[in-house]
């Protein structure tokens, strides 16, 4: 093995000025392993891995990243980033470059891939409405303006790609899941469920791609549409679940991506409460919830689905918590950092990874210890991706 | 979207610092104003956007305010706006602080 390298070295080394890329991956790696972590500021990316957990470069030029977000090609080798200007970046985790970049909004909110790998959709808030771009070179393929029944351009939210190839999203003004057919993507078929509620602020589908949940900010409820039974249409569940309370003021809005469900249980964070809701996957009747020490902003599953990890809205960022699944109790509260922004487990669990925005570093943690393995600096850290993404359905 | 670094922001305020004393009474203080300008761009910027173009909620340029009540919208900022995700921060800010964010708003300086 170590004479092959000397080899290749020894080939690699006349070449190496025309083939710069050789020279920086001397070495074929995997993917699998890596972490795309988004620096909201600065408008860069960094490329880590999580196997020695160290950074492997940063990539720049991506525009504003503020509440960017990312998926991936279906060989996890590039990644797609939307960033909140309307840039979409194509980016190469190899070899650590920006492959190709349109401005293709005034405003966007993030995107989907479809299953095939081929199309990638992008939610805008202005215009609002969704576009379609071709993997390859980002080429413009289609897009639909988000224009619901009342008439009025809609913001919007939640856009996942579905079992089938196509698309789900939610319009936020209009109250309205939308589910998009890009057969022809210069002429997206549209089927629209209008009147689902006030105020759909995030959307997300069941990790098996059964089941699309809207949460609503103007209303106490989550939209529920079985794909698989798509003539029964939208329903609602845990209606009314903060039982005519005042709801507390909300000072980030929590996200129903990376929600959790682990075993017949689903986990969602209360809009304006400290609560985490759970839920009954059979009947979508509410089986209790566990209170928590702030507003929870994302509810993580670890990936044996034993605990939930919890981040919470300003005051209250700078904690986290442990949920028991099987007790469905917080079994720790944890102080890692000034401002958790996301958490991202690896894909079997053995890491979670942080952003500590206020901190600018990514502590990486062992979550059964749940003791720092790692911190890697990072510039206002935000969102984390792995890599395991591309090969999950609705993310 | 060039970002000014805090420290260039605290020098000039220290530089201002004569002239500020003579300011308005409850004017925020250099290191309070630097607190204010991280808070405006990381929090409110969740909804608004980091570069105040919009996000969820309505975009703060000078050129989206023109035209708004000054007065409103420090209390939109201070008591939130009811039916919509716009939470009050009066918790975190005094009337002072809120008037003078607002004020850097219309005039579309970063404070």
């Amino acid at each position: 093995m170590r004479r092959r390298t000397v080899l290749a070295a020894g080939l690699a080394a006349p070449l190496a000025p025309s083939r710069p890329a050789a020279a920086a991956c001397p070495e074929p790696r995997g993917t699998a392993d890596l972490v795309l972590i988004v620096e909201r500021a600065r408008g860069s990316v960094l490329v880590a891995e999580s196997t020695g957990r160290t950074l492997l470069g940063r990539v720049e030029g991506l525009g504003d990243l503020s509440h960017a977000s990312a998926v991936f090609s279906r060989d996890a080798r590039f990644a797609f980033l939307f960033g909140r200007d309307g840039g979409l970046s194509k980016v190469d985790l190899l070899e650590r470059r920006l492959v190709a970049r349109v401005v293709q909004a005034g405003n966007a909110i993030g995107g989907a891939i479809s299953e095939d790998g081929r199309i990638v959709a992008v939610a805008n808030y202005e215009p609002g409405g969704v576009r379609l771009f071709s993997s390859e070179d980002l080429g413009p393929l289609g897009e639909v303006a988000a224009i619901g029944a009342d008439g009025g351009r809609s913001k919007v939210v939640g856009l996942v790609d579905t079992p089938g190839g196509g698309f789900a999203c939610t319009l936020y003004d209009a109250g309205e899941i939308w589910l998009l057919d890009p057969r022809e993507p210069q002429r997206p078929e549209v089927r629209r469920f209008p009147g689902i509620g006030r105020l759909p602020y995030d959307a997300n589908l069941t990790p098996d791609g059964r089941f699309y949940l809207a949460g609503l900010f103007g209303e106490d409820g989550i939209v529920l549409l079985d794909l698989w039974r798509l003539e029964e249409g939208p329903r609602r569940i845990l209606d009314g679940y903060g039982r005519g309370e005042e709801p507390l003021p909300v000072y980030k809005m929590p996200h129903l991506q990376g929600w959790g469900q682990a075993g017949g249980h689903l986990l969602l964070p209360a809009v304006g409460r400290h609560e985490v809701l759970v839920v009954d996957r059979r009947d979508w009747r509410e089986v209790g919830r566990i209170a928590t020490l702030g507003q929870p902003v994302f509810v993580v599953v670890r990936p044996d689905g034993r605990e939930a990890w919890v981040s919470f809205a300003h005051p209250d960022n700078g904690r986290i918590q442990v949920l028991d699944l099987d007790r469905l109790e917080v079994v720790a509260t944890l102080a890692p950092g000034r401002a958790i922004l996301h958490l991202e487990f690896t894909p079997r669990g053995d890491q979670l990874w942080l952003s500590a925005r206020d901190d600018d570093r990514v502590p990486v943690l062992d979550p059964r210890r749940r003791a720092i393995l790692a911190e890697l600096p990072a510039e206002k850290p935000s969102g984390i991706f792995s890599t395991a993404r591309a090969g999950r359905i609705g993310s | 979207m060039p970002e000014r670094r805090p420290g260039r922001l605290l020098a000039l305020a220290l530089g201002l610092g004569l002239l500020a004393a003579s300011a308005a009474a409850g004017e925020p203080d250099a290191a309070r104003r630097a607190e204010l300008r991280h808070r405006l761009l990381q929090d409110c910027g969740s909804c608004h956007g980091l570069t105040l173009k919009g996000g969820l909620g309505p975009p703060l340029l000078a050129e989206s305010l023109a035209g708004k009540d000054r007065d409103g919208l420090v209390v939109t900022v201070l008591e939130g706006r009811p039916g919509t995700p716009m939470p009050p921060w009066k918790v975190e800010l005094t009337e002072a602080e809120a008037a003078w964010l607002v004020d850097r708003l219309i005039r579309g300086e970063l404070p």
